[in-house]
């Protein structure tokens, strides 16, 4: 087999490996899919390009992008100091009920952003039921919200990463005298840079793509005049523009988190098994911890659940219809259980290549496998409804189309969690399974698989979740009354007030709440 | 304690692996009859319509259901906000399944006319509307009608305190009072007509002034009548169910109430709901049937007293609380001119008002 001699080469010759072609040829046709809506946004500017310049030259297009790039610094900034303190708390300490913590701390996560902003403007704005502050509206308010919902996409690579950190490291730096703050800051914390700037760069590229949070909260962002494109003029052509100009943006982000990343090796040196480190007294330190954690998660949980309990009990729209939201909930999970199956199954030879054979090409094919993530929703689908209308009838308004357009829009998610685990299984143990005469795959299945296998699960956990709450792509491509929970919502909201969708919000964050629950209850 | 999760989590996958075999099994037999149906030019055959909804299925659905019941036409109907629809039909093209388009506003349905994608409408059904509320190109027809409104605190305002004019809200006495809605596509078309009517100088020093008037954003027409209800603002630019709706969930002491700017003034325009059929659907017929089905009386009626919007076909009354459409006559303005959306949309983002 072609991989397996490709692959003996390599391990034969030692130093930097050649890139096998089969999986070179496997991941770029990965990546070709996720390039779709890229295609469409250059069949789209190419065919009036002077409409497209003219939609990137207005004179707000800058500052907009000033305004955009800002926001999401801002937010992949606040969500990764939040992110880094929980998850040491959580698993590096003697945190009390540090297990109850590490879930309730990631569940804000399943909250769709446009739920929580209402429900701070709610609480925060003017007439607002517990205080209200001038700075919700605008950057304020969308720095706050955002933050509080997407640090989770921090925190799950920085915890996984934490527990997997070899701790002869940091036993060694407090064996020579330093203190629990200076071995942290010293020795842990370089040592989880690749998975804090992969979770950071997903937070600021989803603050990019968000589109929920800052309609409500006022913020004028490039997102919310890609929408304003549509749904205003109804002009296509400068939405593209718009929505390129995104993609650029991303790959400079990208390449930027790239290079830190790439200065960084992060497998353990000792054996593959995690052997726990002794937590770290919190002492006096006890009760701040404490209060910081449930400050956490009673802004970014408590009060949204209770929320919309209260909502719901007002019930808007009369009784809630339980067999429409049933149904919504099955297909709410279908959808979002294929696109995690799937999602991962496209990822796993992208992010092998990554973390295995870096290079040029590599980098290329990445990039395009990330460019779904910083695109709107509506970009997605209409990309999808041009290709598939065209090349794909057959699939057109099914449940494959759908599908697609997730795996798309979140390949990145499982990518980052795959790419992270994959490069903290030692490349010494597959060589030492090699020496023993097994073949590639033998290895692979055996040692590499096994080891990464956490980071894998993290990483599809991290596409359903995010798939659960999806509203564009499934308006647009589902089949004809194919509902989910999150249409559900939008049909409640839109007919009426955003109290009226309150019990299919409910019904999404309790689906959304075992998953998680498995996700962060595997160790 | 580590082994069960693990395998439980490779079952999952397995599971959601053969689940997702299965559905693409289930994709198959869905694709293959909406294939059929999509080719279904050979016989025309009406047993099947596919509409595309910018109208809530909440606001919409029973009535579309009575059509099934009434006719024995299924129809497959595909809800989501109006330009996204009329975007997604765009892409489409030719290969669309739609049949029928039915949507919130004149502008999609002018830019779905000016995109090529509409076919003429038959004279008698045209015929039935009044020629204001109707596309002069014969495309599209309005299937009821909506007027702007100056909503107001009914606990702060009286009902004569209610400018005559939107022009007069620019007025400090006004300052941080009025709440608006400028992403809403009612609110573009409003500031259409405001060009239209009053010439583009008016509308942009308009926008300027209420703005730096302090006019409150909101995401939504919905948003801007709770803001009233809640005390946030005295003034709202809304439609005139958004208020109608609430008073008659919340009762008589609701406290938000329609004032209507002077007939004429670009505040109390008077847009439209309207349908379209597509010109690539092989089902012109059953399309037209729908149509006029949507005209028809019990339609007319549904739409006065559920949807609490004007009826524009036959002798209906008004919804309670409004006053007739004739005394809303926009002498200087034909509907078609509203699908100038471009225009405007530039003149909010330079006024700095989005």
């Amino acid at each position: 087999m072609a991989v397996t001699s490709t692959m003996r080469r390599r391990y034969r010759g030692g130093g930097p490996s050649r890139t096998p072609a089969p999986l070179l040829l496997v991941a770029v046709v990965c990546a070709a899919a996720a390039a779709v809506p890229l295609v469409y946004l250059v069949i789209v500017i190419a065919g009036s390009p002077s409409a497209a310049g003219d939609a990137i030259w207005r004179a707000r297009t800058v500052e907009l992008l000033v305004r955009s790039l800002g926001l999401a610094l801002a937010v992949a900034t606040t969500s990764s100091v939040i992110a880094v303190v929980l998850a040491w708390l959580t698993v590096r300490t003697d945190l009390p009920g540090r297990r109850l913590w590490a879930l309730l701390t990631v569940l804000p996560f399943v909250v769709p952003s446009y739920i929580g902003a209402y429900l701070f403007v709610s609480a925060l704005g003017p007439g607002g039921v517990l205080v209200q502050v001038d700075w919700i509206y605008g950057f304020g308010g969308a720095w706050l919200v955002l933050t509080l919902f997407t640090y989770p996409l921090v925190l799950l690579p920085v915890r996984a990463a934490m527990r997997r950190q070899d701790p002869s490291l940091e036993e060694a730096a407090r064996g020579m005298g330093a203190g629990p703050v200076t071995s942290f800051l010293t020795v842990t914390l370089p040592q989880l840079t690749p998975a804090i700037g992969a979770g950071a760069l997903l937070a600021a590229l989803y603050t990019l793509s968000d589109f929920g949070a800052v309609s409500i909260l006022r913020f004028d962002s490039f997102t919310r005049v890609i929408y304003q494109s549509y749904r205003a003029s109804f002009d296509r052509t400068g939405a593209a523009a718009l929505a390129g100009l995104l993609v650029v943006v991303m790959l400079l982000l990208y390449l930027w988190e790239a290079r830190v990343r790439s200065t960084r090796s992060s497998a353990r040196s000792a054996p593959g098994t995690a052997r726990p480190l002794a937590p770290v007294p919190l002492g006096r330190w006890k009760l701040p911890a404490l209060a910081f954690c449930t400050a956490i998660v009673t802004i970014a949980l408590v009060v949204p659940v209770i929320t919309l309990v209260v909502w719901s009990q007002r019930a808007v729209a009369g009784a809630p219809d339980w067999s429409a939201i049933t149904g919504a909930m099955g297909n709410s999970l279908l959808t979002a259980g294929l696109a995690a199956s799937a999602a991962v199954l496209v990822a796993l030879p992208v992010a092998l290549l990554s973390a295995r054979h870096p290079g040029r090409a590599t980098q290329t094919v990445e990039a395009i496998s990330s460019s779904g993530y910083v695109l709107p929703g509506i970009i997605i689908a209409l990309a999808l409804v041009f290709v598939g209308t065209r090349a794909a009838p057959w699939a057109y308004q099914t449940l494959l189309i759908v599908v697609f357009a997730m795996v798309v829009h979140f390949l990145p998610l499982a990518l980052g969690a795959m790419r992270t685990a994959l490069l903290q299984v030692p490349r010494s143990l597959e060589e030492a399974g090699r020496s023993c005469g097994r073949g590639p795959l033998s290895v692979w299945a055996t040692i590499t698989a096994p080891l990464a296998m956490g980071g894998t699960l993290a990483g599809g956990a991290l596409v359903f979740l995010t798939a659960v709450k999806e509203l564009p792509t499934v308006i647009l491509l589902a089949p004809t009354g194919f509902q989910t929970l999150a249409t559900e919502i939008w049909q409640q909201t839109n007919a009426s007030v955003f109290e009226a969708g309150a019990v299919p919000a409910l019904v999404l964050l309790l689906v959304s709440a075992p998953p998680l629950f498995f996700l962060v209850g595997r160790d | 304690m580590i082994r069960l999760p693990r395998l439980l989590a490779t079952a999952l996958l397995a599971f959601a692996l053969i689940l997702s075999t299965s559905a693409c099994g289930e994709d198959d037999t869905s694709t293959s009859s909406s294939g059929a149906t999509g080719a279904a030019g050979a016989a025309e055959d009406v047993g099947e319509l596919t509409v595309y909804s910018g109208r809530a299925q909440e606001l919409v659905k029973p009535l579309l259901d009575k059509f099934t019941a009434d006719t024995g036409v299924k129809l497959n109907v595909r809800y989501g906000d109006t330009a996204e629809l009329a975007a997604t039909i765009r892409e489409e093209g030719e290969n669309s399944p739609a049949d029928v388009f039915f949507g919130q506003d004149a502008g999609a349905l002018g830019a779905l006319q000016k995109a090529g994608l509409l076919g003429d409408l038959p004279p008698a059904t045209l015929d039935k509307v009044d020629a204001r509320y109707r596309s002069t190109a014969k495309q599209w027809v309005g299937t009821s009608a909506r007027a702007r409104v100056i909503a107001y605190d009914k606990r702060e305002i009286n009902e004569d305190e209610v400018p005559p004019s939107v022009l007069d809200l620019t007025d400090p006495k006004y300052k941080g009072k009025v709440g608006w809605a400028p992403t809403n596509a009612s609110f573009q078309a409003f500031v259409t007509a405001m060009r239209k009517i009053n010439g583009e100088d008016v509308a942009e020093q308009w926008l300027k002034d209420m703005k730096a008037n302090g006019t409150k954003a909101y995401e939504k027409n919905g948003l801007v009548r709770d803001a009233i209800a809640a005390g946030e603002v005295q003034f709202g630019l809304i439609n005139h169910y958004y208020v109608l709706e609430a008073a008659a969930k919340e009762g008589a002491d609701y406290p938000v109430g329609v004032g209507f700017a002077k007939a004429g003034d670009p505040g109390s325009l008077v847009n439209v709901a309207g349908a379209g059929i597509l010109k690539s659907s092989d089902k012109q017929d059953g399309a037209v049937q729908l149509v006029d089905y949507l005209l028809g009386d019990e339609s007319q009626r549904f739409f006065a007293e559920k949807t609490f919007e004007y009826p524009l076909v036959g002798s209906l009354p008004s919804p309670e609380g409004v006053p007739p459409l004739a005394d809303l006559a926009q002498p200087g303005l034909d509907l078609s001119d509203l699908d100038d959306l471009e225009g405007t949309l530039k003149l909010i983002e330079q006024t700095g008002v989005l």
